[in-house]
């Protein structure tokens, strides 16, 4: 099936390069801005997702101050968000309110989800199984404008006059569909919503476009079992978000139902402003389900990349076959397919019934399993290896010690009866950071360093990534871990600030300590941003092959062309982990090399 | 404006130390003059892998720190006898986890320092040991065995419904901002209620032509219960969903318009006693809203008073019920408009 996708894809190739050659040179708006070539795309995701996560990173900022220094005037948030939402510097309730949900929403779906698979998947895919493009150039294209038309709106939102959405970024109904309920429930999260429904056609487009590339253009002898993990971790994610995104939206669209067309799908029985409601009979538990039937898988599609990325990365620079290859890659399909099954430990205090609560326990601690796996099978790898500190061999390095301290307090989460106590507190706000943002985040600055010379012919600094990924990882422990105390201490999240409880002016030091990391690490992200543009242009050239690797994305050219490889396609001849075969004089053997006589495959 | 220029020094001194930096490689590469180009030189390598260890042991302190240093910020002990349980829960889960977390982060720290990189040694070609993988996926999932049916245990326990003739029935009424308790009188059972009946007199929309209803009592600004009896909640919200979040009984439950839930428990220490174990005269038992529920979602809150059964009595006998209320309010009005 392969050889006949690939020869057409083949065939395909060559009338474009005709016709490229025919007619134009490629000009701005069709090389940068209407690209079908899925490198391009990749860095258009890359840029967007960049921008985000400053402005989330920004938004974040703004509320730790008020957190740490509740009611204390800062010129920096009334420069930024101006007299109406910061008067003498001091955030306004709202403001707060809509900060914490829009910080989530972009770090969530627009850098962790579109931003990370948007970039690595498209950026990889057709370079590590060998194939000249995507299946669909022109989807991958829909994808992307799908993508950032929808962050337009989202970062827009911000302006508008009565506040971005506010409702925190789960908008449970009735608070998200009753616009009477509080200002941000208003235009702000009409256009949340807006965004939100093409934020899922592009994430779904993309998502098509990634498993049918997968299945269908790998190059000759790249069999399922030759592919590196980190095409495992993005099939599976795609499959994961086709089957997933969609039920949001499905959730989605009737919540806009239920917002400007008076049906009662989560309404029933509300008095609001003086008024009963005419809706009965609905449930807004019923959007809970919904949501998180979306919101839980949606974390794996968030982890899983990063899962595969790590195991690249740690593996070349080590030196050594990633470890386990078939147990990481039935982890990968397990965690996938076990996520569709746990949505129901974020409603254990909804008044659900308490033994689908058990059940919901149980499969939610059965994901520890792979989990443990994976971690394991990474320590392993790192045992007995070569290892070359790279700064995305840090960042991996890093990554797997905050997956696993911000994994085992979902232990505590899981289990239905400690949750009662820590539902919706700090703790959980701790836990969820660390395990899948800071994760992630770590995961995808390893992403970007690894693949950089890839994406654009030059290295990154090295000095420079360093200082980022130390200030980095000391702000995310510094930040998320006494974060668990105040959880611990009762903390609720979402509120403005803790002084209407004495209760809690104990705790008012740890929010301090959160903060002051929090900001130390802000400012760190300016080394990787600076580090990034600059090297975009004035970087060193990168070799070839800067980390010696094995896999295909660096056997095609460093000088872009459309269609990846000017010749024939390469063909695979082994496994992507060759790394320190014995026998061999080099501690790396690229796919492209076939078996020596008498050569076992792993 | 001041805000500004920080922002402009800010990037200046990125910019400046990208500078040095560069300035630094330029200069080192001069000195070396590499013949094969590596991108990551031994003493770049060598320097993170010297910090690992270091840093090992500062993330150990620093997490450890807060274990034990804030032990007595957080909540005090629990005050409900299930609450006991979940603390007890907690801490077990609390032994598992902490090991794991100290194990896997040693090990990875150690490992990466140990295994830096080195121009005499080869890697180690080791992609699979099915015996090594097995341990560690049954040696997991027989410690998660052990939690989750533990686990379970405790959470059966805290369901499984109570006699609610036996309890002190009372509901908790959910509104944006604030809460409003209601105990179910002599019959000990709550009246009716329906949402189109909300009105200024009877904001917790009660249907008056159930007489259930009529010995009701409705409190406002803070509401008691009686150590060492069971009380029944029952959760209603007018508006949109709030949570009941009662953190020093180890409760929560969401109150969902439009829907019923419920949870129990036993106070077991009552507020005069949690005032002389937390050393602290002011002690209140609070009720708080955990769901985001709108602008003052931060202040929304009940006090909750633990006392002895007499004092109990003695205070809901004070308190009046719906039947006089409405009675009451009803003869207001007529006096008003005889008055007009």
């Amino acid at each position: 099936m392969s050889d006949i996708a690939q020869s057409v894809n083949l065939g395909d190739v060559h009338d474009h390069h005709a016709h490229d050659h025919a007619h134009e040179e490629p000009n701005f708006w069709s090389k940068y801005i209407f690209t079908t070539d899925h490198k391009m795309i990749s860095k258009q995701f890359l840029v967007t997702a960049i921008f985000m996560g400053v402005v989330g990173m920004m938004l974040s900022v703004f509320f730790r101050l008020q957190l740490a220094w509740p009611g204390q005037g800062f010129s920096v948030l009334e420069f930024f968000l101006g007299k109406k939402w910061a008067p003498d510097g001091v955030l306004d309730a709202n403001m707060y309110m809509s900060l914490v949900t829009i910080h989530g929403t972009i770090m969530v779906f627009f850098v962790l989800t579109g931003g990370l698979s948007g970039t690595f998947s498209n950026l990889l895919i057709p370079l590590q199984i060998g194939a000249r493009d995507m299946a669909s150039g022109f989807l991958n294209m829909l994808s992307y404008w799908f993508f950032a038309v929808s962050s337009l709106i989202m970062f827009s939102s911000l302006f508008i006059e009565s506040g971005a959405a506010s409702v925190g970024w789960t908008i449970y109904p009735p608070l998200s569909a009753l616009p009477e309920a509080m200002p941000g429930a208003g235009l702000g999260m009409s256009l949340w919503l807006l965004s939100m429904v093409l934020f899922v056609v592009g994430s779904l487009l993309g998502s098509i476009n990634y498993i049918v590339t997968i299945l269908n253009l790998r190059t000759k002898g790249m069999s399922m079992t030759r592919l590196p993990l980190t095409i495992w971790a993005f099939l599976t994610t795609a499959i994961v978000g086709l089957l997933s995104f969609p039920v949001l939206f499905a959730g989605v669209l009737l919540l806009i139902m239920d917002r400007s067309f008076g049906t009662s799908f989560y309404l029933s029985d509300i008095f609001i402003s003086g008024q009963a409601m005419e809706q009965t009979g609905g449930s807004p538990i019923l959007f809970q389900h919904l949501f998180w039937f979306l919101g839980h898988p949606e974390v794996y599609i968030i982890i899983l990349p990063v899962f595969g990325i790590t195991s690249e990365v740690l593996s070349t620079m080590s030196r050594k076959p990633i470890f386990g290859y078939r147990a990481m890659i039935g982890s990968l399909l397990s965690i996938g397919f076990l996520s569709f099954l746990v949505w129901g430990h974020h409603m254990f205090v909804t008044g659900m019934n308490p033994f689908l609560g058990s059940v919901f326990v149980f499969t939610t601690l059965i994901i520890a399993i792979p989990s443990a796996v994976k971690s394991f099978n990474y320590l392993t790898t790192l045992w007995g290896g070569n290892i070359t500190f790279s700064p995305a061999m840090l960042f991996a390095v890093g990554l797997i010690s905050t997956f696993v301290t911000g994994g085992v307090t979902g232990i505590i989460l899981a289990d239905s009866a400690l949750d009662i106590n820590v539902h919706d507190t700090y703790f959980v706000v701790a836990h969820f950071h660390i395990v899948m943002g800071a994760s992630a985040i770590l995961g995808m600055f390893c992403g970007i360093y690894h693949w950089f010379p890839r994406m654009f012919g030059r290295m990154m600094n090295n000095k420079l990534g360093y200082a980022h990924f130390w200030l980095t990882f000391i702000a995310v422990y510094g930040v998320f871990f006494p974060m668990h105390f105040i959880g611990l201490g009762g903390v609720p999240r979402r509120y403005y600030s803790n002084e209407a409880f004495p209760l809690f002016d104990n705790l008012q030091h740890i929010n301090i300590t959160v903060s002051v990391f929090a900001i130390i690490g802000a400012l760190a992200q300016g080394l990787f941003l600076f580090n990034f543009f600059y090297s975009m242009y004035r970087g060193k050239k990168s070799p070839q092959n800067p980390w010696n690797s094995n896999t295909l994305e660096w056997d095609a050219p460093v000088e872009h062309l459309h269609g990846n490889w000017p010749g024939e396609l390469p063909t695979v001849h082994r496994w992507p982990y060759d790394y320190s075969k014995p026998g061999k004089d080099q501690d790396f053997v690229p796919q492209t090399v076939p078996l020596s006589p008498g050569e076992t495959e792993h | 404006m001041i805000t500004l220029l920080t922002l402009i020094a800010i990037i200046l001194g990125i910019i400046a130390i990208a500078n040095l930096i560069k300035v630094y490689e330029l200069s080192a590469a001069l000195k070396e003059q590499e013949e094969v180009y590596t991108p990551v030189s031994d003493s770049e390598s060598n320097f993170n892998a010297r910090l690992m260890l270091p840093v090992l042991v500062a993330l150990m302190v620093f997490c450890f720190y807060w274990y034990f240093a804030y032990k007595s910020d957080m909540l005090p002990e629990a005050a409900s006898s299930h609450g006991a349980e979940i603390d007890t829960l907690f801490n077990f889960n609390m032994i598992v986890i902490t090991i794991v977390f100290v194990v896997i982060n040693v090990l990875l720290f150690y490992f990466a320092h140990k295994y830096h990189r080195n121009k005499n040694r080869k890697a180690v070609y080791y992609a699979h040991n099915n015996k090594l993988e097995m341990i560690w996926t049954i040696v997991p999932a027989s410690f998660l065995a052990v939690v989750i049916i533990y686990g379970l245990a405790v959470w059966n326990n805290i369901t499984k419904p109570t006699d609610r003739k036996k309890a002190v029935v009372m509901e908790i009424f959910a509104e944006q901002f604030k809460w409003t308790a209601r105990y179910a009188g002599t019959d000990n059972v709550l009246g009716k209620s329906n949402y189109k009946l909300t009105a200024d007199m009877n904001p917790l929309a009660i249907d008056a032509t159930d007489k259930n209803a009529w010995d009701d009592k409705i409190v406002n600004g803070e509401f008691h219960i009686p150590v060492n009896k069971t009380v029944q909640m029952d959760f209603r919200a007018k508006d949109v969903i709030h949570s009941a979040y009662l953190p020093h009984f180890r409760v929560q439950m969401n109150c969902v318009p439009g829907m019923k839930t419920e949870f129990h428990f036993t106070p077991t220490i009552t507020t005069a006693e949690m005032r002389k174990k937390t050393n602290n005269p002011d002690f209140d038992y609070l009720l708080l809203c955990n769901k985001i529920c709108g602008t003052t979602h931060w202040n929304m809150q009940m006090k909750v008073i633990v006392d002895t059964e007499e004092d109990y009595n003695k205070w809901l006998a004070e308190q009046k019920t719906f039947k006089e209320k409405s009675m009451a309010n009803l003869n207001t009005e007529v006096s008003n408009l005889a008055a007009n």
